[in-house]
Order: structure tokens, then sequence, then C-alpha cells
């Protein structure tokens, strides 16, 4: 646990990929089996232990200290596992491993939990509490992203990154065959049917940075407002992955019926409606649900819109050219009315694909995506041969009404702000946004809110209503549960009007006019809405 | 006479009326009595000031000679006005001082200061002096803080050196104390290469040499080509501030009691937090209190609230005094 330990806290604290990438790869090198392996699972979130409920840590810690004492601390620290690491009264006793904390984790039942917990804190140091307690709780927050771990894997040895991305799924924690492969031994076999392929992502780019390309080197399509997915079918074997490989078959058994073939694809997970698709709101209603009901799947049919091919009949399509697989895909046959393909837009000048982003036929279009017409399938983020161009935002200017502290990072700032509009001469909160200002910005405002407070309740203070703040966001839906009876989509702060006067800020109504769908029959509402946005003046 | 009328808090500081004088005051007064030499105690222009003689040494470097019209030592119990005054080592800081009060038919006041029970070399170990009221700092006035081994956090530099023996190390550390002590605490550990030092903490430093306190081969952080794989002190604030562009890939460190808490060091974007304070942890404060066992404590400024909720669960009758205008150095 303490080599562990240190390698949390010195990934925790540096901030460059590359000497994130050396640590790594130095523990993993220095570390026997299995210990590595489920560090490693640890780091990329592979590990699934009983999750230990911030309400355990909670109990623990009544348990031992005084309430108002740990509330205090909390308060101040801003993360509960670190509270508890820090205030718990232990001496380091041994070493304990982190194979034995996992083994400890996966084999204590749920009654005995809180007891074999505080047992192993009496027993580590203040940084190995740390390192426990956040394995238990499975929440590291060392900004580490499971592929930039593989690729401290692929440096240790000769396979390549994608080598290993692509025999990683059905790999189990603590990987002995995959340490063993990249110190020189065999390639383990695939271990699963259908695996999950490393799926080719985009960056951003505008009209600016556009006119340098050529547009005949390019197509483009629309960039559709659903959920990434790879749908792959092998042996009789179906599955559906997020783009960052998670399983979510189990979430979506409709479409998962409706493949019939062989292959993997690259598509847009979409929520069907009468006659076109159905808007994001819809679909957040099947997410993250491990089954689901079948009045939703009646009420919210999934379908997919398939924009590449990977591996269709056996054939490994991705190191040929965007064009030719595109011919394949365009003669594909899905079998299926819920399977249809992206097609592509007509354009000769990136003017012309500027006025067809300004004006997409669809609300469940958020952009253009643009792509190399020569590019094979390349896994990760390459710059280049695929770009996004996302439309622009919707804004509001808003009054900042509320302000809460900050934990982790920003513990000790106002950092996260509840913003309202005018309904006659009264303020209607209508969203919270806590990102999008620079670091002095939040310096900034910080000072606003400690200066301009009129309330305190516990870590949130009112404050004079005299703040205007730009809000962008990327849509707005008709909400049951807001008392504004508006949801804000990913809002966030773009601009702070410290020049504005709080009277001259928007009206609830002209949110209500930018309302996507009321429902997913009202299509006309909802382009009237898609239309009327304002444009950005900064990102 | 009652501890309310022997001493109380007043916008400018704590004020003793039967000696007429104010303690650390933050505002210009006629008489003054300063625990140390930190910014925000001891502050120029006051009529008159009494204070040890490295604390006035201390203020007449940072301030000039003028810092105020009439300055005094402060060596053995003294009578000011009709109190008994005597000035105690601290541990906080070289010349730090806790100051005892005393007058006839009235409680004995012990005002510590900022003080620290850790060994530090750079100054006098704290000396516990027994009071009626003891009058507190609650800067790490939490449970959470339990400041480790300094020796072992000056290791964790080190072995940063070893592993980056190619970038330079810039160490944040309080001009006055903390940069010394850094020093210090570098040297205890067997490095004796040059360190060097940002502007602001070299005369400083250089009265701490002249005060015979061993700190090595310092060198002025102004030749950067030379210094690279060393260790360069500098104040925090620095690291804002184009200074520190003349160094390449280095290391952002940072020592003070604050890095105990992640977040904190997280904020200023620290890549090496070393956990080194001048301060009494938790558990050093309660310590104290269960150790000198006063009627009554009075909490000066930090997380006051901990402290007193402490004191009440150990039947300690406490108070916090809310003083303002005592920013905390380390930060």
């Amino acid at each position: 646990m303490k080599a562990f330990a240190a390698l949390l806290e010195r990934l925790a604290f540096t901030p460059a990929r590359n000497a994130k990438l050396q640590i790594l790869q130095h523990y993993l090198e220095r570390t026997p089996d299995p210990d590595r392996g489920y560090a490693f699972a640890a780091l990329t979130g592979d590990l699934k232990l009983r999750t230990v409920t911030p309400g355990l840590l909670r109990g623990l810690a009544v348990e031992r200290f005084d309430e108002v004492l740990f509330a205090l601390s909390y308060d101040f620290v801003g993360d509960l596992a670190e509270t508890i690491a820090l205030i718990w009264e232990g001496e380091p006793q041994g070493e304990l491993s982190i194979t034995e904390a996992v083994h400890l984790l996966e084999t204590t039942g749920k009654a005995g939990l809180p007891a074999a917990i505080a047992g192993v804190l009496d027993r580590l140091g203040p940084s190995e509490r740390l390192a426990f307690l956040k394995l238990a709780t499975g929440n590291l927050r060392i900004g580490l992203s499971a592929r930039l771990a593989r690729t401290a894997l692929a440096q240790m040895g000769a396979p390549t990154l994608d080598e290993i991305e692509e025999v990683w799924h059905g790999l189990k924690p603590p990987y002995p065959e995959v340490f063993a492969w990249v110190e020189g031994g065999p390639r383990p076999d695939r271990a699963a049917l259908a695996p999950f392929r490393p799926v080719m992502l985009s960056t951003p780019i505008d009209l600016d940075e556009l006119r340098a390309l050529d547009p005949a080197d390019h197509v483009a399509e629309w960039k559709w407002d659903g959920i990434r997915v790879q749908a792959v079918s092998e042996g009789g074997v179906r599955r559906l992955y997020s783009r960052t490989g998670e399983d979510i078959s189990g979430a979506f058994p409709d479409l998962i019926a409706e493949i019939t073939w062989e292959g993997a694809v690259d598509g847009e997970l979409l929520v069907r409606s009468e006659g076109g698709v159905a808007s994001f709101n819809d679909l957040q209603q099947r997410l993250n649900r491990k089954t689901v009901s079948r009045a939703l799947l009646q009420s919210h049919p999934a379908g997919l819109r398939v924009y590449d091919l990977l591996i269709w009949n056996g054939e490994d399509l991705r190191p040929r050219p965007l064009m030719d697989r595109r011919a394949v895909l365009e003669a594909a046959d899905f079998r299926s009315d819920r399977i249809d393909i992206s097609p592509l837009l007509s354009f000769s000048t990136w003017d012309d694909l500027a006025a067809l982003r300004a004006d997409p036929p669809d609300p469940v279009i958020e952009g253009v995506m643009i792509k190399r017409r020569d590019a094979p399938y390349t896994g990760g983020r390459p710059r280049g041969p695929w770009f996004k161009w996302k439309r622009d935002p919707r804004v509001v200017d808003a009054v900042l009404m509320y302000a809460q502290r900050g934990h982790g990072k920003r513990s000790g700032y106002y950092s996260d702000f509840t913003f309202g509009l005018w309904s006659g001469d009264t303020l209607v909160p209508v969203g919270k946004a806590y990102f999008g200002f620079t670091d002095e910005e939040l310096r900034e405002l910080d000072r606003f809110v400690r200066n301009n407070t009129t309330e305190r309740f516990g870590p949130v203070r009112a404050v004079a209503p005299k703040l205007v703040v730009e809000v962008a966001f990327e849509g707005v839906n008709r909400s049951a549960r807001h008392r504004s009876g508006v949801a804000l989509r990913f809002p966030r702060i773009s601009r702070i009007r410290w020049d504005k006067p709080a009277v001259e800020a928007d009206r609830l109504d002209t949110l209500e006019a930018m309302i996507d769908a009321p429902n997913v029959f009202d299509a006309e509402a909802a382009r009237a809405g898609v239309r009327h946005g304002r444009t950005k003046r900064r990102e | 006479m009652r501890a309310d009328d022997f001493l109380y808090p007043t916008d400018a500081g704590l004020y003793c009326p039967p000696g007429d004088f104010f303690i650390d005051p933050v505002r210009p007064v006629p008489r003054a009595l300063i625990t140390h030499g930190h910014g925000d105690h001891a502050r120029a222009g006051h009529g008159a000031v009494m204070a040890t003689r490295e604390t006035l040494d201390i203020m007449a470097i940072r301030y000039g000679e003028d810092f105020t019209a009439a300055r005094q030592v402060a060596d053995g119990p003294v009578r000011v006005g009709g109190v008994a005054v005597s000035f105690h080592p601290a541990g906080h800081i070289l010349g730090s001082a806790q100051i005892r009060l005393a007058c006839q038919g009235g409680p004995v006041i012990t005002v510590s200061g900022d003080y620290c029970r850790t060994p530090n070399p750079v100054c006098a170990p704290w000396e516990p002096v027994p009071c009626d009221i003891f009058v507190t700092e609650a800067t790490f006035g939490l449970p959470v803080f339990k400041h480790p081994d300094p020796a072992a956090e000056t290791r964790k530099l080190l072995a940063s050196m070893a592993e980056f023996p190619g970038r330079p190390h810039l160490v944040g550390a309080y001009a006055l104390g903390k940069a010394q002590r850094v020093i210090a605490l570098l040297r205890q550990a067997g490095y004796d290469a040059p360190i060097h030092l940002h502007g602001s903490a070299q005369r400083l430093s250089d009265y701490h040499l002249a005060e015979g306190i061993p700190l090595g081969d310092l060198r002025p952080a102004t030749t950067p080509k030379q210094i690279e794989g060393q260790v360069v002190i500098a104040p925090p604030s620095a690291f804002a501030s184009p200074w520190v562009q003349r160094f390449r890939d280095p290391v952002i460190s940072f020592a003070s009691g604050w890095m105990a808490v992640r977040a904190r060091a997280r904020q200023r974007g620290v890549e090496l937090p070393l956990i080194i304070s001048d301060h009494v942890d938790w558990p050093q404060l309660t310590q104290t209190l269960s150790e000198l066992r006063p009627q009554e404590v009075w909490v000066t400024h930090g997380a006051e609230e901990a402290l007193v909720r402490w004191c009440e669960l150990n039947q300690l009758r406490a108070r916090p005094l809310r003083l303002v205008g005592y920013e905390d150095e380390e930060e």
C-alpha cells in the first residue's frame, strides 16, 4: 500500500502528461504481480469492488469523532475520504499490500465492512489510509484516463497501444498475461468474442481553421446529438459499447435484438420517435439503466445511425481509407428499420457547410462532423482526420443568485453558482453552473460572493442580485422538477458581465422560447426554438 | 481586576488598559508589544515598540531603522504601567515570543502569539508559561492537521531532486522563518551544496547567519544557468510572477502546513507539497491546553470554532476573540 499510496500522491500532483506516464511506468516496472495489476485496474476504474458508500464512511467517522469537529474538518478539507484519512488516529503497523486490501474488500460481507475498514485504517499511516479509502470508494480522482494508463503499458515493451487496447476487453484484473506480454511473453488470446475496438475520436475546429484545409479532401455529416456507440456482433455474441468501451448492452435489449449481421460498427445511438429522432432528453430516459422496463422500450425505442464500419463480415476495414469503408457501408444491408446510415452532406466550400450547419433540418443535430476521405480508422484522438464543428451554444444573461463553496480542487472557493432570470420583478432560479470561467475569474467571483453576501445557509450564500453572468448552454427542456419549469443542458458561465446592470438581464420567457422539444411530437415548435437562439459571443 | 478589563480586543488589536499598550496591533498605536516579526503582527509606525532583540532587528531590516519612534528590548521581567510583562520563547520563528502579563489582583495572561512545539533549528524552543488565561492562535485548529516529521518531508524533497536531477526545485517558503528553516532542515539532512535564494529572502537569511545559525552556502538566484538541479528558495508569491520563467521545467514545491490538504496544494499548482509548518498542529495545540489547564482559553485567529468546541468537550472555558487583520503568513 505504501508504494501505491506514493503513486497516487505523485500522480495527483503531477500535471504533465509525460511525467505522469513516467511515474506510472516506473511503478509498473518495479511492482510485482498481482499488486501492479490491481493498482492498474484501480487507476482505470476497472476494479469492481463492493462500493464503500460515503454514508458508510460518515458512519465510521461519527463513531470515532465528535460530529461537530468532523463536520468542521470536512468542510475545510472538502473531500470525505481525505478528511477521514487525515483525522483518523492510527499508527502504521507492517505493510498491507494492495492485493490484500482488494481481497479484504472483495470477501468481507456488507455487515462486516465498517469494522473491517476501521481495522485497516487503524494500522496504516495517513497517505496509505487515503489510498485505501480511495480504493474502497472507487474514486481515485487522479486525472489519468484508462487510455493514458495503457499508454504507460505500451511504453514498457513491444506491443503497441492499439494492440493492447484490442486484447484488453474481456481480460480481468490483475492482468498477469498482459504484463507477461509487455515483458516479452506471448500475446494473450483474445479473451472474449465481440470485443471493443478503440474508437476514433474527433477534435474541435472552427471556420478559420477549416479554411486552411481543402474541402475536396473531406466529407461531412451531421453531428447527431445522441450517444456514440460501437455495436459488435461476432459468432453470435452481440454487444453494445459506449465510446469508452463500457458494455451498455443491458440497457438496450431492443437494439441488440435488431443486430442480425456480423461486424463491428461505429454510430450514434438515438431514441426514435414518430417520423424521426427524439430529443436528447428522451434518450436520457434510457441511459444509466441496468435493465429497462417494457413500457420504456415501447415509448422510447432505441435506434442506431451508423457512420463507419470497423469490421464487416470478418474483414478488418480499419486500415482502409474512409471512402472505401463508406462504400462497404452504403452497400451493407442491416436488415432493420431501426438501423440506418448517417448521410453525407453535399458541399463544395466551407461556406456551404457553414450554411448547412447554421440551419440543420432536425433539432437532434448539434453541428457537423468533417472527416478526411483518405484516413484509415485510427483509435484515439489523432488531430486531423476527424473534426467536430459544433453548433454555437445558446446564451442568456442571467443574474447570480446563490453560490456554494466548491469541493476538491476548489474547496475554499465559492465556485458553484445558481443563476436566475426575471419573471415580472422577481428572479427565478433557472440553473447552476460551476465552470466556464478561468482561475482568475473564479477568484474574482469568489471575492464578489464574499463581499455581497446577504444570507448564509451552511456552505451556500445568497448574494445581492447585482452581477450578470452570460450563461452558455447546449439546450433547454421543460422540466417538472425545476421551479422555473425549464432545465438547461450543459450550462456554463461563458462571460462575466461586470458592466451590465442586473435589471437588464434576460427574462424567463426568453429562455422558454428556446425550448427544444416540448414533446417528441411537437417538432415544429422545437425547430423554431433551435433557430432563434442567439449567437455566441465567446467560447 | 476582571480579565475583561485587563485585556480585550479592539479594532487595532488586543489592548491592555492598565499598561496602556497593544499587543501586535494592526494599526499604528502609541505603545505596542510585538510577539514576532511577521508582517501582520509587526507593523511599522508605532510610537514605541517593545519586543525581543531579534524581533526589533527584524523589524528594522524590513521597515528601516525608523520603523518606530522609540524601542525597548524585552529582557527579563519589566513593568509597563501597572503591568508586569515578560517575554518567553514561542518556537515559531527567530525572536518569536509569548508575552506574559500580570497585575495586582488580576489574572495572569499569556499571549502566545504564533507558536510551535516541534524542534526548530532556527529558533529557541517553546516554553510553557503557566497562566490563568491562555491566549492562543488556532491557525491549524482542526483535527485533520497532524504535521508529520519535518525531517521526513525534507527527505521527500531530496528524493525528488535525485529523481529529476535536471530540474531545479523551487521551494516556496515565506521569506522570514520558513525559508531559513527549510535551509536548516536541508543542512541537517546532509545537503551541503549551495542553496539559492530569491532576493526577498536574502537579507533576512543573512541576519540568521549573523546570529550564528548555520545555513551554509547561500547564493542569490539570479544566475539560473548555474543552479539547475539545485534548490531555490522563494516566497510562494514569486511563483505567480515572471521571475519563475528563468527556470526551465522547474518542480514547484511549497513548504507549508496547508500542504496537508490536497485541494490546497492543487489550488496553488504545487507539484511537490511539503508539510512543514511553524505553527502548532492539532495534537500540539490540544496537548498545550491540556498541560497548561488555564481557567480560560481565548482564541485569537484561525479555526477558532473547532478549538472552542474541543475546549467545550474537555471542560475548558473558551471564547473566540475574532481578531481581524491577522492573515496567515503561510498562505
